[in-house]
């Protein structure tokens, strides 16, 4: 099976033109795109460096409390306390929509992930979750995105979205994308004929990036009109809240349960860069946790059967100082907390390699140590969902070990 | 209704000090003493005209088009970098109808106040009196303002350096503090030394709430009603990587912290009700730092966050990231190593001096390349307002624009991180921006902006000609052979009716064409 789609062919070409031939394998690629393994793997990225000991907060370790004395969570049990997941951790109260999921198995935890090389910069540690290459700046493409080009699967203009307002770095390559705030938003006036001339008009452009972007936008178009993609409603009783990460989600779930073809989808969610005035059970961390937990729920539950074929990941940048600072919050810091939730997932446990809030387990004497990496997380979810087999072409330089969840 | 008259003496005052009191001129001023040396460009007038307008205005407008020709594009540049010299006094007036733009930082707290504190106090709301309100005001001023200005490359810089000292109004009380953030930080300091304007950033209220600054104190202080604080190291870092040194500019971590041991103290006078900048001497750390190897010895006060910014504005690293960032802006996004190194010497050899640094880009011969013609791809706001200036068209600024904006991925004041919205090409072409864009010039030339209006250009003429005639007028070059047989189908231009006559062309239709099509995305 080939590893080509023909809308990558369309986006090479025009550099392979460039240098006045197209080669003949790409031709015999065009032929034999394959088909969908019907999969999809969708990324939801806290961006603001979200705090990994108070989503799940390690109730049970003695040094927990001490080191946050305004804004730890209680014991389960207690009113407003963190909700039991096992001897140590505790689940932050407002994500309390995620403990059926939880409980049957398809929400695992990993705890203190984080990348190697620690860099405390929202701007530097983005980059590296995004490049998928700490430590080097020069990487031009997103490691998703590296990602799709080896995998086998659909030829739809909606195989890989941002559902967002921009493309996100990890998405940035050869192999198309498609970024769009929503799905609804995704139309022109005036229907296809009115599109039809801009198709041609994109078709000639001379600017690359614009000719290839205009050829890949037509065709999703085409793809969503025919269909009203962004007016399927929820299934299952699903309840979608009003914050922007549950449209979003829910804008993926139409896209899943369509049929067609979504093989990656990712979103971000931004607010969680806690300085000030972090809040415990309630206040600004809280709430922005109801919002995902909201969403999450809300997304398993709108996908019902397809749920078993798609896996989420939960990640954001870095984790946050273990002691709170003195303005009730938290600085920036390195491990912090993934969720892994969907098919396959061997969940109901918090895994990762947590060592402990005291002085001599902190990375530095600040921040919670990395005991797991995050492309081990990334990569094992990669693997399962895109079938692909290469961790050094989407990883550069990382070795897979153990598995993390199965 | 809110009374007037603070607004009205505010603006005489300014009358006195500006050239927008003098009468009106209907030729720009005569070009300032220092005209530009420019490379040897083999261009034409009108060409030169259509990239000077690309890169230093908002696109080229049938006025500003007019002046760069008949003034020569280096002697327009050269007024440009002066815009005292220009009179604006046609956007000045209507900027007059945004009281909150003149006011203080108290004054905004106390005419804006929470909605809830409204509620309280008289039992109604005004819409007009809501903290949005002074939002609105500073949106539409902006994008009147990059419209219609005469001082374009004024309004350019104000948003490269908006940009680059980024604060958001999403972040809790910025929404109070970022109209005079601009106006008092920003807008004075453009052509001045890059020491003064990171001086006035560091300084004021909207970047020390927005990078938490205000509430970063030496280690082990407590104040009355907040308990124990702390050092906080948010603005500290972005200093040093985003403001000054760069990414890759050679610090530590311990520099950050060092950094931000200095600045503890920096403050804010009583945030709710007034808002000024306030240097706490009993939350600043007194002991001895060590910043890049530089000693500051222990009992400095406020006078070591000073030096940090002295050392930081004369440091090499910092004139090599602004050179960066200013040739991505106004030459290309990938500029040559030997741009950047001339630009940065320019920087340190003036002391940081910002004209001289814009003029080395201007007079520099990859400024006047062929690579760098129409490389870039705007910007949502470049597209939104490029387009109304293309027309030669006036805005209000208001929500129309702001949403179609949002749509495109830019709603503006409202960039979440410290390091702002991209200025290169890649993250602003995907499938829903590029909808998003052509949805925009559609409407824009149907009259569907609603605040924005757009003269169309006569349709008069056989098809041919006036598809030409208008490309040439919005685009500024000549449509392909195949371009132009896309555009005149679409038109239906071959279409004869019953008497033998053309068909006249749809006029919105050709120019939502011109507008969404790929030539128009790139400047």
């Amino acid at each position: 099976m080939s590893p080509f789609s023909r809308r990558q062919f369309l986006r090479s070409a025009g550099a392979l033109a460039a240098l006045g031939a197209v080669p003949g394998f790409l031709g015999r690629a065009l032929a034999a795109a394959g088909e969908g393994t019907g999969k999809s793997l969708v990324l939801v990225f806290l961006r603001g460096g979200a705090d990994g000991l108070s989503i799940v907060p390690p109730v049970g370790d003695p040094d927990y409390r001490a080191a946050r004395p305004s804004i730890a969570l209680g014991p389960p049990g207690r009113e407003g306390g963190a909700l039991r997941l096992d001897g140590v951790f505790g689940l932050h109260p407002a994500l309390a929509p995620l403990l059926p999921l939880w409980r049957e198995g398809t929400l695992g935890i990993v705890h203190a992930a984080g990348l190697p090389g620690a860099t405390r910069s929202h701007f530097d540690a983005q980059d590296f979750c995004e490049s998928g290459t700490p430590g080097t700046k020069a990487t031009a493409d997103g490691w998703l995105n590296r990602a799709v080009q080896r995998a086998t699967g659909s030829d739809g203009a909606f195989r890989v979205v941002a559902l967002q307002p921009t493309l996100p770095r990890l998405l940035v390559g050869d192999a198309p994308a498609v970024a769009m705030s929503s799905l609804g938003q995704f139309r022109l006036p005036g229907g296809a004929g009115g599109s039809n001339a801009f198709d041609a008009l994109y078709t000639q452009a001379v600017d690359t990036a614009l000719r290839t972007t205009g050829i890949e936008t037509f065709e999703a178009l085409r793809e969503a009109g025919s269909a009203k993609l962004g007016q399927l409603p929820p299934a299952n009783g699903a309840e979608y809240g009003p914050a922007p990460i549950a449209r979003r989600l829910q804008d993926v779930a139409r896209l899943i349960r369509s049929g067609v073809g979504l093989q990656v989808a990712v979103t971000d969610m931004g607010g969680w860069d806690t300085h000030v005035g972090e809040g415990a059970e309630k206040g600004q961390l809280a709430a922005r946790l109801g919002d995902l937990g909201g969403a999450l729920a809300a997304f398993a539950r709108d996908l019902g059967a397809r749920w078993g074929d798609t896996r989420v990941v939960v990640m954001t940048e870095f984790g946050r100082t273990a002691r709170e600072n003195g303005n009730r919050g938290t600085d920036h810091g390195t491990a912090s907390v993934m969720f892994v939730l969907g098919g396959g997932v061997r969940g109901g446990r918090v895994t990762g390699g947590y060592r402990g809030l005291g002085k001599a387990q902190l990375f530095e004497e600040r921040d919670l140590a990395i005991g797991t990496d995050v492309r081990a997380v990334l990569w094992e979810a990669t693997r399962a969902q895109l079938g692909v087999r290469d961790a050094s072409a989407v990883f550069p330089g990382f070795t897979p070990g153990n598995t993390v969840l199965g | 209704m809110r009374l007037a008259l603070p607004a009205l003496v505010v603006l005489l005052g300014c009358a006195t000090a500006s050239p927008g009191g003098a009468p009106a001129r209907v030729d720009p001023a005569p070009p300032p003493a220092a005209p530009l040396t420019l490379p040897p460009v083999p261009w034409s007038a009108e060409d030169q005209a259509v990239h000077v307008l690309e890169r230093l205005a908002y696109g080229p407008s049938p006025r500003d088009f007019r002046d760069v020709q008949q003034m020569g594009a280096g002697a327009w540049i050269a007024w440009q970098l002066r815009p005292g010299d220009i009179d604006d006094a046609a956007v000045e007036r209507r900027l007059a109808d945004f009281p909150s733009l003149r006011m203080s930082t108290r004054e905004l707290l106390s005419e804006y106040p929470r909605a809830k504190k409204v509620a309280e106090l008289t039992g109604v709301l005004n819409p007009f009196q809501l903290p949005r309100q002074v939002g609105a005001e500073l949106v539409a001023a902006r994008l009147i303002r990059a419209t219609e200005s005469r001082r374009q490359l004024q309004e350019t810089l104000v948003d490269f350096w908006f940009n680059h000292f980024n604060v958001s109004a999403d972040k809790g009380a910025v929404r109070w503090l970022v109209s005079p953030y601009e106006r008092d930080a920003i807008r004075p300091h453009l052509f001045g030394t890059f020491r003064e304007l990171l001086g006035a950033v560091a300084h004021d209220p909207a970047m020390l709430f927005y990078l938490d600054n205000w509430a970063s104190t030496r280690e082990g202080f407590s104040a009355p009603k907040k308990g124990k604080l702390g050092l906080n190291e948010n603005y500290a870092r972005e200093l040093l990587e985003l403001h000054t040194l760069g990414v890759d500019g050679g610090y530590t971590q311990a520099d950050v912290r060092e950094v931000a041991r200095c600045f503890t103290g920096w403050g804010i006078r009583k945030p709710n009700e007034e808002g000024t900048f306030e240097f706490h001497p009993l939350a600043h750390d007194r002991g001895a730092k060590v910043v890049l190897g530089l000693h500051i010895p222990a009992g400095g006060g406020m006078e070591d966050g000073e030096r940090i910014l002295d050392l930081l504005a004369a440091h090499p690293a910092t004139a090599h990231h602004i050179a960066r960032k200013l040739a991505q802006k106004f030459v290309m996004d990938s500029p040559t190593p030997a741009l950047v190194k001339h630009v940065a010497q320019v920087y340190l050899r003036t002391g940081g001096d910002l004209t001289a640094t814009y003029r080395a880009l201007f007079e520099s011969p990859e400024f006047w390349s062929d690579a760098a013609r129409a490389s870039k791809v705007k910007t949502p706001l470049e597209f939104t307002v490029s387009a109304v200036r293309a027309l030669g068209g006036t805005t209000a600024g208001d929500v129309p624009m702001v949403q179609a904006l949002g749509r495109m991925g830019q709603p503006p004041y409202r960039a979440q991180p410290p390091t702002g919205w991209p200025e290169l090409a890649q993250p602003w072409i995907n499938p829903g921006a590029l909808v998003a864009r052509i949805d925009f010039g559609l409407k824009l030339a149907s009259g569907r902006i609603t605040g924005t209006e757009v003269p169309l250009p006569s349709m008069d003429g056989p098809p041919e000609q006036v598809v030409d005639r208008t490309a040439r007028a919005i685009l500024h070059r000549p449509l392909g052979d195949q371009t132009r047989g896309t555009v005149l189908a679409a038109l239906g231009a071959s279409e004869v009716m019953p008497d033998g006559e053309h068909r006249p062309l749809d006029g919105p239709k050709l120019v939502g064409l011109l507008l969404g099509s790929p030539e128009f995305q790139n400047q």
